[in-house]
């Protein structure tokens, strides 16, 4: 019997590597496709530092969200240390520091989407998905967040599916646009 | 309707309005090359003399801003455009970056001939996906045109665009805020002095300039400043996009001259309150500016004089309708919340100050506050006004004060009552349903 040779980091890659995405067989490297982008964005400014911002979007778009060890490989690039990078990520609400659903939905529950129902809608997204904000529905299709103003107050109140607006929604509108996303899954083979 | 007068939104109704090809048939991209023929001093000197003020809030003179910036200056001068538009009730910038993106490149262009920056910057809110696309496209298909990038319209001026994307902090719409955004930092603002035209982005001079503001400057060369103040009022001339919401008949994006009044807007433009509701209150300017009464609202005027007469601002122009069925409190309570949210940090007034005024009105509006809570929430905002690096701290306060000083009743109803006087009483409301089933 050998007790110790399962936990073993050198015998089990799983073990050995902390980060989720490449344990799934991400590489976290940059693709040839994005090293060039990379160059081109450094050309775009007189400091590499400022390259931050675009590099993690780069990383967010692709993987849909931002693991430890890219903020570490951002700092690389941009050259500063992984501490200013990770103060920088977590500055912005935005940068995604856990995986999430396969869509984001995220409710305006600020002062124009309130006086046009929101609290009446986020409580209709809580009982069609079953999640309350910052959860991930079980199904792994959507995660929910409660957000500020999205400055598209006229469609109020608005739901930001990904990148796109939708609204005015009421509960009705609500379940078609979640049949519609969960149909377009099937479709794909997600779910 | 004929209170509109559409300079800057006169393409939003033309077919893909977004693309070069409907741009250039419009008329578009003339005015950038009649404006490089000019002498820099002569853009800058009309742009003064339409007395174009900052329509991202502060409304300060445009031309002036460009006349801080040193003329020999060692290193390079920089644009910023501000697109983060984050002020809650404001989204008239993104109209303007959907439906006409190259009208905004054409005033870069402008701009920076009249400036001489050859670094533009534009940045654009993280949120923002079909926005940030037709922008990103229109810049896109400038530079195959040869309109930027070196040699600008066959010229001898070299200039380049680059788009940046923020990734969600309403603290980057504040212009150091910005800069420091860009610089790949946290957005925190910087002490003033040095403004951003003498240090500004990488250490260089640099404009900071609303979509909307660089947005009406090729108008302004095209037509000249006299047409230009032929709307408006003397002291605010031109015309300016006001974004309406809530319970509205018809909220959106209105161009309308300064100096109309408030009532044109919302009863004529925007069709009333929904419903025949009475309107209660307004918030004029974006959600950071003080309230208006209805009695107020009525009288006022859109324009930077008449609202400051009236006790508030123009601000963004972000205007937020509240109708009679809407809890003050309450209201006040989702405005606090994200401020507090939204501060960076970094000035104890404003970090601290945030966090008392979400948790007094919160605790209010829940019915468990004190007859002393509304003079401690006024004692609070004295003392977060003007007393931080950048204005968010201002921005929460005045609608704090505002709103507890003239709807002072609703509050102590709320602790009079030890509840929300406007919430329906659920087991009252559970007795009224059990009588329908009777």
């Amino acid at each position: 019997m050998q007790p110790f040779e399962r936990s073993d980091p050198a015998h089990d890659p799983t073990l050995r590597d902390p980060c989720p995405l490449r344990r799934l067989g991400h590489p976290l490297a940059f693709s040839a496709e994005e090293e060039d982008r990379i160059e081109r964005l450094l050309s775009r400014y007189p400091t590499r530092e400022a390259a931050i911002l675009p590099m993690l979007w780069m990383i967010q778009d692709r993987h849909g969200w931002i693991p430890e060890e890219a903020v570490s490989l951002v700092a690389e690039r941009c050259g500063v240390p992984p501490s200013h990078a990770y103060g920088v990520v977590s500055f912005y609400t935005m940068f995604r520091r856990e995986p999430g659903g396969r869509h984001q939905l995220q409710i305006c529950t600020n002062l124009s989407c309130q006086l046009m129902g929101a609290e009446h809608l986020l409580d209709c997204l809580r009982r069609r998905l079953g999640i309350g904000p910052g959860e991930t529905a079980a199904d792994g299709l959507f995660t929910l967040n409660e957000v500020e103003c999205l400055a598209a107050c006229e469609m109020a109140p608005v739901v930001q599916v990904d990148d796109e607006f939708h609204g005015p929604l009421d509960d009705r509108g609500l379940g078609e646009l979640l049949d519609g996303l969960r149909a377009r899954a099937a479709k794909e083979g997600r779910i | 309707m004929a209170a509109e007068v559409k300079l800057l939104s006169r393409n939003f109704g033309s077919p893909e309005s977004w693309t070069l090809s409907s741009y250039e048939r419009a008329g578009g991209y003339r005015t950038a090359v009649k404006a490089l023929r000019m002498d820099p001093a002569a853009v800058t000197e009309e742009v003064k003399q339409s007395g174009l003020r900052g329509r991202g809030g502060a409304g300060f003179p445009t031309g002036m801003k460009w006349g801080f910036v040193p003329k020999d200056s060692n290193s390079p001068k920089y644009l910023c455009v501000n697109a983060d538009e984050s002020e809650p009730g404001t989204f008239k910038d993104r109209y303007l970056l959907e439906l006409d993106p190259h009208q905004l490149i054409e005033g870069i262009v402008i701009t920076s001939w009249a400036v001489g920056i050859h670094r533009a910057y534009i940045y654009v809110r993280g949120e923002f996906g079909l926005p940030y696309h037709r922008l990103q496209a229109a810049v896109d298909e400038a530079y195959a045109k040869g309109y930027l990038g070196p040699r600008s319209f066959g010229t001898a001026f070299d200039l380049d665009v680059t788009i940046h994307r923020g990734a969600g902090a309403y603290i980057c719409g504040e212009e150091t805020g910005l800069i420091e955004s860009l610089e790949g930092k946290p957005g925190r603002p910087r002490i003033k002095p040095p403004f951003p035209a003498v240090v500004g982005v990488f250490g260089g001079p640099t404009v900071v300039n609303n979509v909307e503001t660089l947005s009406a400057v090729p108008w302004i060369i095209e037509n000249g400043a006299a047409a230009y103040r032929s709307y408006g009022t003397e002291k605010s001339p031109g015309t300016k996009l006001f974004s309406v919401s809530g319970p509205v008949a018809r909220p959106g994006v209105y161009e309308v001259p300064l100096g109309l009044p408030l009532k044109t807007l919302v009863y004529d433009l925007c069709g009333g309150i929904r419903g025949g509701k009475a309107m209660k209150a307004n918030i004029p300017g974006g959600s950071s500016v003080p309230v208006l009464t209805r009695e107020e609202a009525e009288g006022a005027d859109l324009d930077y004089e008449s609202l400051a007469a009236a006790g508030t601002m123009l601000g963004s122009g972000g205007m937020i309708v509240i109708d009679e069925e809407t809890c003050m409190v309450r209201a006040l309570s989702t405005l606090m919340k994200f401020y507090a949210h939204e501060s960076c940090g970094q000035c104890t007034p404003c970090r601290e100050g945030t966090g008392w005024l979400r948790g007094l009105v919160a605790r209010l509006e829940a019915g468990g506050g004190s007859p002393a809570d509304m003079d401690k929430i006024l004692s609070i905002t004295n003392r977060m006004i003007g007393t931080t690096i950048c204005v968010l701290s201002d921005a929460a306060a005045m609608p704090a004060a505002s709103f507890v000083t003239k709807f002072r009743g609703e509050f102590e109803r709320h602790v009079g009552a030890g509840r929300c006087p406007f919430r329906s009483d659920p087991l009252l409301a559970g007795a009224a349903r059990r009588q329908d089933h009777a």
